[in-house]
C-alpha cells in the first residue's frame, strides 16, 4: 500500500523542534542545522548549532531519524531470531555485535564452557576481520571529512577484501547472521584459512603506507591535533568507551578486562593515546589508536589462523551447529552482558521469565549512543570546521545511536 | 569485594532504603527503595572501597497493568576495582517518578531521556527531559505494555 502524505509546514516544526529559543540569542548569534542529510554527519544525525560568527557556542544533537524499534522487536520474538536485528544496529561491525549477543544468551543458558574451541576461534577471527573493516571506514571517512580523498579510496579497496572474505563465510557482505547461539551458521569455507593468511600478509605493508599517507601527514596533524580534547575523568563520567576512552589515556579494553571468549589465550597489546602530537585525548590520538588497533587485530587474526590450521583444524565430523539449542529456555532472572565492539562497550540487558524463549525485556546499550552524548561537552568554543573534525573522530554509526 | 559485602556496607549507611540482594542475577543485584536514593548513588560512586565510576546502562521495565509496577535497573562498573553491580528499584506505575542520577554520572542524561521517551518514567531534577528517539509530538510511550498506537501520525497511517 502506498503511503499517502500531504506536506504541511507545521509537521516538521512539531516533530523535531529546535531546542534553542530564538529570543534568548545574543547579538550576532545564529542557530543553524547541520544534517540530518549531510555526508559529514555519517548518517542521519542532525546537529543544531548555535554560532557566533565562526565560533560554535553550543551543539545540540537531535537523533532518532533511524529508530527501528530494536527493543520492541527483541521482546516479541525468540532469542535466536533477534540476531539479524542485532546486525542492523551497528551495520559496520555486525560480526562483533552478533558475537556479543550470542555470548549473552549462551551465558544465560550456562553453555559458555561447552562451546567448541574451533567455534570460538572462528568467531574471534571473523570479529577481528570485521573490526579492521569498521576501523577502515572510520579512518577513511574521517579523512574524507577533513579533506583527504585518497586514503578513503585506499581503505575502501582494502575493506572490500575483508567484506569478500566475510561474504564467503556466510553469503552476506555486511549483515551476516553468521554467529548463532551455541555455534555458527557454517564452518569456514574450504581454503578460507589460506586466503585469509594471504590477505593478512597483503595488509601489513598497506597499513604502513596508510600511516605515512594519512596519520602522519602534516595537514592531517594540523587539522586534528589539540582539537576536541576529551579529558579522562570526563570520558569516564560520560560512559565513553572503546578507542575514544583509550585515546584519553586509559588502558581499558573489555577483551582483556573481562577476558571473554578465547581472548585470554591470545597475545595482543592495547594501544592508548599518549598525546604525541598535542594533547592526550585529541582527535589525532583517537585516529591513531584505531590505526594501532588494526595492527593488533592482524596479530590476533594470525594467531587464530595458526590455531585453526593446527590445534583445532578442519574435521569432517565437526558440526558447528551441534550445540545450537532447539529450545532456548534460560532460567528466570536479569542478565547484563557486555563485549568490546570496534566503537566501544556493547551491552545487552535481558530479563527472562523462565517460561518462554522470548525475553520480557531486552535492552541494547549502544556504544555510539553513549559516545555521541559527550559531543556537546567537547565542542564548546571550537570553530565550525573543527566541529566536523570532532564529529568524525567519534566514529558514529547512526544505526546504533538510534537502534 | 563480593556483592554481599557491598550489601552490608550499604545497609550500614542507609538502613531501610536497601531492601534485598538477589544472587540469581548476573551480575548479582541489590534492590533499593525508589525514592530519595540520590545519596546512595553518590555513595556508590565516591566510596573508597567501591568507586563505581562507570554507569554502563540504565534500563526501564514496565511490568504491565496487572503487577502495576515499573522498574529501573542500573548497571554499574568500578574500573579500578573491577566490580560489577546491578541496582534495582521498583516504582509505582501510576506516578512513575525517580530522582535523576544525571548529576552523578553525566552519561545518565541521555539514558534517562530514552527511558522517559519509551516508557514515560519521569526523572526529578533532570536538566533536559525531552523525547530523544521519537518525534516530539508522538503520542504515548511504546514500550509500555498497554500502549496503544495512535491511528495516524501527520496523516500517515501508523499501523499497517
Amino acid at each position: 500500500m502506498a503511503i499517502q502524505y500531504t506536506y504541511h509546514p507545521d509537521h516538521l516544526k512539531n516533530s523535531e523542534p529546535i531546542h534553542t529559543s530564538v529570543s534568548s540569542l545574543k547579538r550576532g548569534e545564529m542557530v543553524f542545522n547541520i544534517g540530518p542529510q549531510h555526508p559529514s554527519t555519517h548518517g542521519v544525525l542532525r546537529l543544531e548549532v548555535v554560532t557566533d560568527g565562526e565560533i560554535v557556542k553550543e551543539v545540540i544533537p537531535h537523533i532518532g531519524y533511524l529508530h527501528r524499534c530494536f527493543e520492541k522487536h527483541a521482546e516479541s520474538m525468540p532469542f535466536n531470531q533477534t540476531i539479524p536485528y542485532v546486525d542492523r544496529m551497528d551495520y559496520m561491525s555486525a560480526m562483533n555485535s552478533e558475537h556479543a549477543y550470542a555470548m549473552g544468551v549462551e551465558r544465560m543458558l550456562g553453555i559458555t564452557d561447552q562451546i567448541p574451541k574451533r567455534v570460538e576461534y572462528i568467531r574471534v577471527l571473523v570479529a577481528e576481520l570485521n573490526r579492521i573493516a569498521s576501523h577502515f571506514v572510520a579512518m577513511g571517512t574521517y579523512g574524507l571529512d577533513i579533506g583527504a580523498f585518497t586514503p578513503f579510496l585506499w581503505l575502501m579497496r582494502d575493506r572490500e577484501h575483508i567484506l569478500r572474505l566475510l561474504e564467503w563465510t556466510c553469503g552476506a557482505r555486511m549483515l551476516y547472521n553468521y554467529v548463532w547461539i551455541g555455534g555458527l551458521y557454517y564452518d569456514l569455507p574450504l581454503q578460507f584459512e589460506e586466503r585469509c593468511a594471504e590477505f593478512s600478509a597483503y595488509l601489513k605493508p598497506k597499513l604502513e603506507h596508510l600511516e605515512t599517507l594519512l596519520i602522519t601527514n602534516k595537514i592531517f596533524i594540523e587539522r586534528t591535533a589539540k582539537v576536541g580534547v576529551l579529558p579522562l575523568d570526563l570520558a569516564v563520567n560520560y560512559g565513553v568507551t572503546g578507542p575514544m576512552l583509550r585515546a584519553s589515556g586509559l588502558k581499558y579494553d573489555l577483551r582483556r578486562v573481562d577476558g571473554y571468549s578465547v581472548y585470554p589465550e591470545l597475545d595482543f597489546d592495547i594501544p592508548i593515546g599518549t598525546g604525541a602530537m598535542g594533547a592526550v585525548g585529541d582527535c589525532w590520538d583517537r585516529t591513531y589508536v584505531r590505526m594501532q588497533e588494526c595492527h593488533e587485530s592482524l596479530k590476533i587474526i594470525d594467531q587464530c589462523l595458526t590455531k585453526l590450521t593446527h590445534e583445532f583444524k578442519r574435521d569432517k565430523e565437526f558440526n558447528p551447529r551441534a550445540l545450537v539449542p532447539k529450545k532456548i529456555r534460560p532460567k528466570a532472572g536479569d542478565y547484563y552482558v557486555r563485549a568490546e565492539n570496534p566503537k566501544g562497550e556493547l551491552g545487552f540487558f535481558f530479563r527472562t521469565d523462565g517460561r518462554s524463549d522470548i525475553p520480557v525485556r531486552c535492552k541494547a546499550r549502544g556504544c555510539s549512543f553513549v559516545n555521541l552524548s559527550v559531543l556537546p561537552e567537547i565542542s564548546k568554543g571550537v570553530m565550525i570546521s573543527d566541529l566536523i573534525a570532532i564529529v568524525g573522530s567519534l566514529d558514529l554509526v547512526l544505526g546504533e545511536v538510534d537502534r | 569485594m563480593t556483592t554481599d559485602l557491598i550489601f552490608d556496607l550499604l545497609k550500614n549507611s542507609f538502613g531501610q532504603k536497601v531492601l534485598k540482594i538477589n544472587p540469581n542475577d548476573q551480575p548479582q543485584s541489590i534492590e533499593i527503595m525508589a525514592q530519595e536514593n540520590h545519596e546512595l548513588f553518590t555513595f556508590l560512586r565516591d566510596d573508597d572501597q567501591l568507586y563505581f565510576d562507570m554507569l554502563s546502562s540504565i534500563t526501564g521495565i514496565d511490568n504491565g497493568p496487572e503487577a502495576n509496577t515499573m522498574e529501573m535497573i542500573y548497571n554499574l562498573y568500578s574500573i579500578p576495582y573491577d566490580l560489577h553491580l546491578m541496582v534495582k528499584t521498583k516504582l509505582d506505575r501510576e506516578t512513575p517518578i525517580v530522582p535523576t542520577v544525571s548529576d552523578i554520572w553525566k552519561t545518565a542524561n541521555w539514558h534517562e531521556r530514552e527511558i522517559f521517551d519509551l516508557l514515560g518514567i519521569r526523572f526529578e531534577g533532570h536538566p533536559d527531559l525531552r523525547r530523544i528517539l521519537l518525534p516530539s509530538d508522538w503520542e504515548g510511550h511504546p514500550l509500555r505494555k498497554d500502549d496503544v498506537l495512535q491511528e495516524r501520525y501527520h496523516g500517515i497511517k501508523v499501523d499497517y
